[in-house]
This record gives C-alpha cells, structure tokens and sequence, in this order.
C-alpha cells in the first residue's frame, strides 16, 4: 500500500509515538472487527432470544438471524471510524449494553 | 480510517476480499458443482443402470436387505431413490456392544453401518468405489483432512469475510448500475475492474442471498448463546421446538413383534398427505413391539426445506404424531436454507443457480488477480517485486489456475485408477488435492504469466479429453448417451468440453498477453533506449499484466 493507513486524526500528543504507528492501528481494528463482531453477535443473540416478545424457540432463531447482521456490520464500522478507540468503544458498549440486557432477563443465572 | 467513508471501504473491501480469497474460490467452486452432485456421482459410477421402479418396491427392498443384514439395530435411514438419484442409500445404528465399552464418540462411529442398493434389485450396487459429487458438497462446508467442527467453524469465518467484502465493495461503488454494462477489454487493470465490477454485479442479488444463507445453516452452530440463555440445562427442547420436526421416538419395549409391510406403511402415509410421494424413512427399534416409522414427503417446488413429517406405528400402522407446525422464525430460516441448497430448482432454474455460482467464481478469481495487478503497479515503479506479492502471486496461480486442474484430476483418478484400489474413494480425493497442490507448488517456484498460461492450458487439456478418456474406458460416453437422450451423463461430458474451450481460452489470453505501458513508462523507455540501460526487470516478466 502506497497510501498508508491514516493513524487517528486526532491522537492526543501524550500518547508516545509508537503507539501511533499504523500498522497497530490496522491490527487493533481487525481485533476489534473480528473478536468485538463476534461478542456484539452473541449478546445480540443472547439479548433478544430473551427479549422478543414471541415464542421462545422462535425469538432465539430470529435472534440469530439478526445477530449476523449485526456481525457484519462491525468491520464496517471499524474501518470506517477515525480512529481505533472509537472503533473499539463503538463495539464495546452496544455489547455490553446488549449483555447487560440480557443479564438481567435472567441470562447467566 | 482513510480520507473518507467511500476510501475506508474500498480499502476494506479490498483487504477482506483477498486475504480469504483462495479458500473463498474452492468454497465457491465446490458449491457450485454441488447444485449437479446427483448428476456427477451418476457420472463417476457409469455402471449403475436406471431402470425406474416404484417407491413401493424401492422400499420393500432396502427393508429386506436389513432384516438380512441389520435386524437388531437401533434405528434404519433409508433414502429412497429419485429422478434425479437411482440408488437407494442408507444407513443404521448397531446396538451398543454387550460387553458395555464407554458410549464414547469414535466408539459410537464405529456403530453405524451404510449401504447403496440397486432399487430394482435391492443387493448393493456393483459399480466403482467412488464418493461422486458428495465429495464436492462436504468440501463445500466441511473441507477435507481436518475435524469437521473446525472446518465448519474455518468455513463460517470466510464466509463472514465475504459478506462484508460483498457489503464494503457495493457501499464502494459509485456507479453500481452503470457497471453493470461497463466493459472495457484490452486496457489492463481498468479490463479486470470492470471484469470483476460485471461478475459481481450481474449476479449481486445471489452473491449476498447465498452468502448470508451460507451463514444461516450453520449458525445453530455458530451461535449458541440464545439456546443456552432461553432454554438453561434443556437445549434439546430448542431442537424439537424450532426445528418442526418430530420429537423423539418411544423407547423400545424389548419384546419382539412382527412388523406391517413398508408399502403399506407408506401408502396409510400418502393416503394422509392427499397422495403426496416418500422421500425417506426411519425405523427407530425394528422388530421391536414399540416399533416406529417416520415417514418425510418429498420436498416439491416449495422454498422451503421443511416437508411434512409424520410417525406411524410399525406394528399396528396407526398415526403416531405429525411434524409440528412450527412459527414464523422457523419458516424464515426453512426457505433461507431452501434457498441455499436449491432443492426446488427445476432444470432452468437449477442452471441459472449453476450460472450465478460460476459467475461468483469468476468474481472471486478476478478480484485476487484484480489485486496483484494493482500492488505489481506499485512494485514495477520501485523497481523490485516484493515478497507479499510474490506470494499472492503462487496463490493466484495456485487457486486460479489450479483448482480447475484439482478438479479434473478427480473426474480423472475416478475413470483411471484401478478398480481395487485401496480405499478408492479417499485415492481420488487425495489426486484432486495433489492437483490443487501442485499447481500452487509450481506458483511458488514460478511465479510467472508462463506459469498461468501453461497450468491453465493443461486445465484446459484436462477437461476437453475428458469426454475422450470417457469414451475409451466406459460405455456411458457421448457416443451412448447422446443417442439414448441420457441428458445427466452427456450433460457432464458436455460442460466438461465447454469448460475446458473457455480455460483453453483463459491460456492462450495469458500467453498473449502484452502489457498495457503507461505513457510515463513509455517515456522512461525512451529515455533508456537513448542512455542503452534495459528497462527494468518488473517491466519486462512481471505476471500477469
């Protein structure tokens, strides 16, 4: 590539230089597409399989068709964001949020 | 990530695009060849006969062979034959052995028994050990050499890569409906661009249904976490549940009884479904009081995968149970998956399913071509071709070039190796990855436009004497099949001739190439033919283009 990654646009100068090399950027996107896709996919899954107001054997199965779309959207937004933090806080709290729904309708009891 | 939206998805596209390319393109192919593997295990057993009989004879035969064979055992599988496959195959579970080894997974594996029957005739069939086309379906999602859970797992992974390639490259393009009828040949990389913008576009509606289908019926595997949190220590109810189908079958009594003759069985089945034909049954504990035959209609030209399902009592013929009828995520997933596997395709639509899958190879192989074309642009301008493309080069070759050859070694170890060989079908398995191996073996030595013309003349040869090597060692060959109107058997014949005139045109393309020289590249020509330096050495070999 002749075009190198852009790092951040708006990195803080406090964070040393070698944390900005673009290559780790790159890296820490893919790990964020690929591990946060996942996670963001089963607490999708997990989620609205307890949520859906319909039965349960069918609110787990629309529960799984959504959660790959929901995977897939994640690499988009990885890649798309200015920097890699914003990708990973733009995985981690739908997540969680999704997660913490899902706790407390009773998953992981 | 890059200057922006549009920039950051091409840049992604690209990326996911090639890195799960080459595995994408075997996928790809070996579904494709999927929607015919009917034909081509009739093809590979050219000595089967097809004479039709009745599914009531068909039936009563496989039920004889294992009464001789399998009278104790757990359960009985049995597909009865179809236009499309004349055999009937099956298979049982044995009885836990009597000295009471533990219930472990490779001990339960060693209980199942199979066998293929002629219909007519109901004694196994006397033709080639061979796996056919079911080799290419399980290649499809369950690769080959390693644990099937992994392959499943490595399979879903590229798939996921592929729908956000295929989600990243539609948001790249400006001009999707303009694309479709841009095609500018003999200008080097814009010609593969809009190649692979064509291929891509033409079938796009198809590439994204059997991507996000593809994922669809191996996510009960891929996500679990809903089964697990909505049904806590009871997932097996989520199967019986969701799935439509029947629940488990009722323990066996351990006392004897007589059974009622299958056709008769089948028919109390048809009489319930206004007249509708059997595609399999299951015998759970036959010869037991607590017999029991679960009957599957024969999926006609619905969507869906879901056929009616119904459970008759093998002793006394009465009605058992009926497939539940499940809710609305149920049917969704049905004609998803009903989409993928194309069950319901007749002829024609078969074919188009057939054309769209080779056009989503072609847009696999342009793209990965696509790309070493645009980074050897870059290389040729520092003057030196750098390792990463090196590689993606053998790969391209490898894959591109070899997989065809992979495939043709197969229909060739299928007419050449002996007929006692040992373990036949897992030797013609191994000659179609040392097709697929070598050809990459040679893109890592070589990895030079020769090597591309030369591995696909050699595909090309493969194929266009297949028809020949046919007719020399079987009497299924054109010569026979044309005349009887046997469209299945020519048919393999006939695509393999095709194949092999577009691959041998592939070649010579390759080999006659030239390529495209920039008006900057002209001049520094120029300027070397006055100083007498060479041009460089990228400029002169450099692959492809």
């Amino acid at each position: 590539m002749t075009r190198k990654p852009a790092a951040s646009a708006r990195v803080p100068d406090v964070i040393p230089a070698w944390y900005q090399r673009p290559w780790l950027g790159v890296f820490s996107r893919t790990l964020a597409s690929i591990l946060g896709g996942y996670a963001l996919a089963a607490s999708v899954n997990v989620f609205l399989s307890l949520a859906l107001p319909m039965q349960r054997s069918q609110a787990v199965l629309t529960s799984m068709l959504l959660a790959i779309v929901a995977c897939a959207c994640v690499p988009l937004w990885a890649f798309a964001t200015r920097s890699a933090l914003r990708a990973w806080v733009g995985v981690l709290i739908p997540t969680l949020l999704f997660a913490l729904g899902g706790y407390l309708l009773g998953a992981w009891a | 990530m890059k200057q922006g939206f549009r920039q950051s998805m091409a840049w992604l596209h690209t990326w996911v695009g090639l890195l799960t390319s080459w595995l994408l393109l075997m996928i790809f192919m070996a579904g494709t060849a999927s929607y015919y593997r009917q034909e081509i295990s009739r093809w590979m057993r050219p000595e089967l006969t097809t004479a039709p009989v009745s599914q009531e004879v068909a039936a009563t035969n496989a039920v004889n062979y294992l009464q001789a064979n399998a009278a104790d055992a757990e359960y009985w599988h049995i597909q009865l034959p179809d236009a499309r496959n004349p055999t009937i195959t099956m298979y049982w579970f044995n009885p836990a052995p009597k000295d009471g080894q533990a219930d472990g997974r490779a001990s339960r594996r060693a209980r199942f028994g199979e066998a293929t029957l002629d219909a007519a005739s109901g004694t196994p069939i006397q033709a080639r050990q061979t796996r056919g086309g079911e080799f290419f379906y399980r290649l499809h999602f369950d690769l080959h050499y390693i644990p099937v859970l992994w392959a499943r797992y490595i399979v879903g992974f590229c798939a996921m890569f592929m729908l956000v390639a295929i989600i990243s490259g539609v948001i790249t393009h400006k001009k999707i409906f303009k694309d479709f009828f841009t095609f500018r040949p003999r200008k080097g990389q814009r010609s593969w661009l809009d190649f692979h913008n064509v291929s891509a576009v033409m079938a796009l509606p198809y590439h994204l249904m059997i991507t996000y289908t593809g994922i669809v019926t191996l996510m009960l595997m891929y996500l679990p976490w809903g089964i697990k949190a909505a049904y806590p220590g009871e997932e097996d109810k989520f199967y019986v549940e969701s799935l439509g189908g029947l629940s488990e079958p009722r323990p066996a009594s351990g006392t004897s009884a007589p059974m009622q003759e299958v056709a008769a069985l089948m028919e109390s089945a048809r009489r319930q479904w206004n007249g509708a034909e059997v595609a399999t049954l299951r015998m759970d504990h036959p010869n037991d009081a607590a017999a029991s035959l679960a009957l599957t209609q024969r999926d006609g030209k619905a969507l869906s995968i879901a056929t009616p399902t119904l459970r008759l009592d093998a002793v006394n013929g009465q009605l058992l149970e009926r497939g539940g009828q499940a809710g609305g995520a149920t049917a969704t997933r049905d004609v998803l998956m009903g989409l993928h596997l194309a069950h319901f395709a007749d002829a024609g639509l078969r074919l188009l399913f057939f054309v769209s899958g080779l056009l989503g190879c072609l847009m696999v192989a342009s793209g990965c071509v696509l790309w070493a074309i645009k980074e050897r642009a870059k290389h040729a301008r520092s003057g030196r071709v750098g390792f990463g493309l090196r590689l993606v080069d053998a790969l391209n070759i490898g894959a591109v070039a070899g997989l065809p050859i992979a495939f043709a070694a197969y229909f060739w170890a299928n007419r050449l190796l002996p007929l006692d060989t040992l373990e036949r079908p897992q030797a013609e398995i191994n000659l179609f990855f040392a097709g697929w191996g070598l050809a990459t073996l040679v893109g890592l030595l070589h990895p030079r436009r020769q090597s591309w013309a030369w591995l696909l003349y050699l595909g090309a040869a493969m194929f266009v004497l297949l028809p020949v090597l046919n007719a020399l060692t079987t009497r299924a060959h054109l010569g026979v099949s044309l005349p009887a109107g046997d469209w299945v058997l020519a048919g393999v014949d006939l695509f393999a001739l095709a194949f092999g005139l577009c691959l041998g045109c592939c070649g010579w393309r390759m080999q006659r190439w030239q390529p495209a020289v920039s008006a900057a590249d002209k001049r520094r020509r120029q300027a070397a033919a006055v100083d007498g330096a060479p041009p460089t050495q990228v400029a002169r070999d450099g692959g492809v283009a």
